[in-house]
């Protein structure tokens, strides 16, 4: 049941990806390229998505807890740091050069285009190399601390 | 490369994504975003965690082939860039989404939804990287 309403979801997303244009990286490009070639139409992306899931949320969110699953995973965080701010403007450096974004790339690899092929070759390698990195920090941060308590 | 403008069609693709992460709350109880779903995917916490994200990823990929269905055709796909530039770029998002935990569908979409600060200052921040990106690289070096 969860894997079957989980697929029809992520369907429903590669719909509307595809039909919004997300899905075509000279279209993302030109959103972008104001002084150039300039193509307003993801502004219209955005605001359709955020007005559904703005309304959506709130009434999703009054119930005690999702259909299928325990309890809503929401991330509660609210530090903003270093990591938050520099990952994104690096996001964004990445998504200026391909023009395809995660969740835009994803659905085409239904396409067979060979171009996203390409790209989520390299995020996914990006993404593990950063995984790896966090690791090594968080390892290294484990082990100076596990150093000072003997010192002291 | 000019690139046609379709505000309804764009706002409709727009609703669709907003309506698929109301759907993923109701019934999962999670973030519909591409960055965290494709991580436990590649570096899963455990298989049942992992079944419903590579789910979600192929309900994505099967997306292109419902849009033939509806209209009889695949939608427009070109990308203007190099190769060295689609990996080099593919592999800086890989890099950014991670450390920043989110992209324009878990943070541009879900977060700003919620109104997390978080999820907004992301949102300012890699949209100005695109925007300056494109511009160096279209109007400074490509000139």
């Amino acid at each position: 049941m969860r894997i079957v309403t989980a697929y029809l979801i992520g369907l429903v997303f590669g719909l509307g990806i595809s039909i919004s244009g997300m899905a075509n990286p000279a279209k993302v490009l030109n959103f972008f390229d104001i002084a150039g070639t300039w193509d307003p139409s993801l502004i219209f992306v955005m605001g359709g998505a955020l007005i559904v899931t703005f309304i959506g949320y709130r009434l999703v969110l009054k119930r005690s807890g999702p259909i299928i699953e325990g309890g809503f995973q929401i991330p509660h965080s609210r530090t903003i740091d270093i990591r938050l701010i520099g990952g994104s403007a690096l996001f964004g450096i990445g998504w200026g050069l391909s023009g395809f974004c995660p969740g835009g790339a994803l659905p085409v690899l239904g396409t067979g285009n060979s171009s996203v092929v390409l790209f989520i070759a390299a995020l996914l390698a990006g993404m593990l190399a950063a995984r790896f990195m966090m690791r090594l920090a968080k390892d290294s941060r484990t082990a100076s601390q596990a150093a000072t308590i003997q010192i002291r | 490369m000019l690139t046609e403008f379709t505000p309804l069609q764009s706002a409709l693709g727009g609703v669709l994504i907003g309506f698929s992460a109301v759907l993923l709350m109701l019934f999962h109880g999670r973030i519909m975003g591409a960055t965290g779903i494709l991580m436990g995917v590649i570096w899963p916490a455990n298989t049942r965690d992992w079944a419903w994200r590579a789910a979600v990823v192929a309900g994505m990929a099967s997306g292109p082939a419902l849009y033939l269905a509806l209209t009889g055709g695949f939608p427009d796909i070109h990308s203007p860039v190099s190769t060295p530039l689609l990996l080099i770029g593919g592999f800086i998002v890989g890099i950014g989404v991670t450390f920043g935990s989110g992209c324009t569908s878990g943070h541009g979409v879900c977060g700003m939804a919620r109104l997390s600060p978080r999820s907004i200052m992301a949102t300012l921040t890699f949209m100005a990287t695109t925007f300056a990106t494109l511009y160096i690289v279209r109007h400074l070096i490509g000139g």
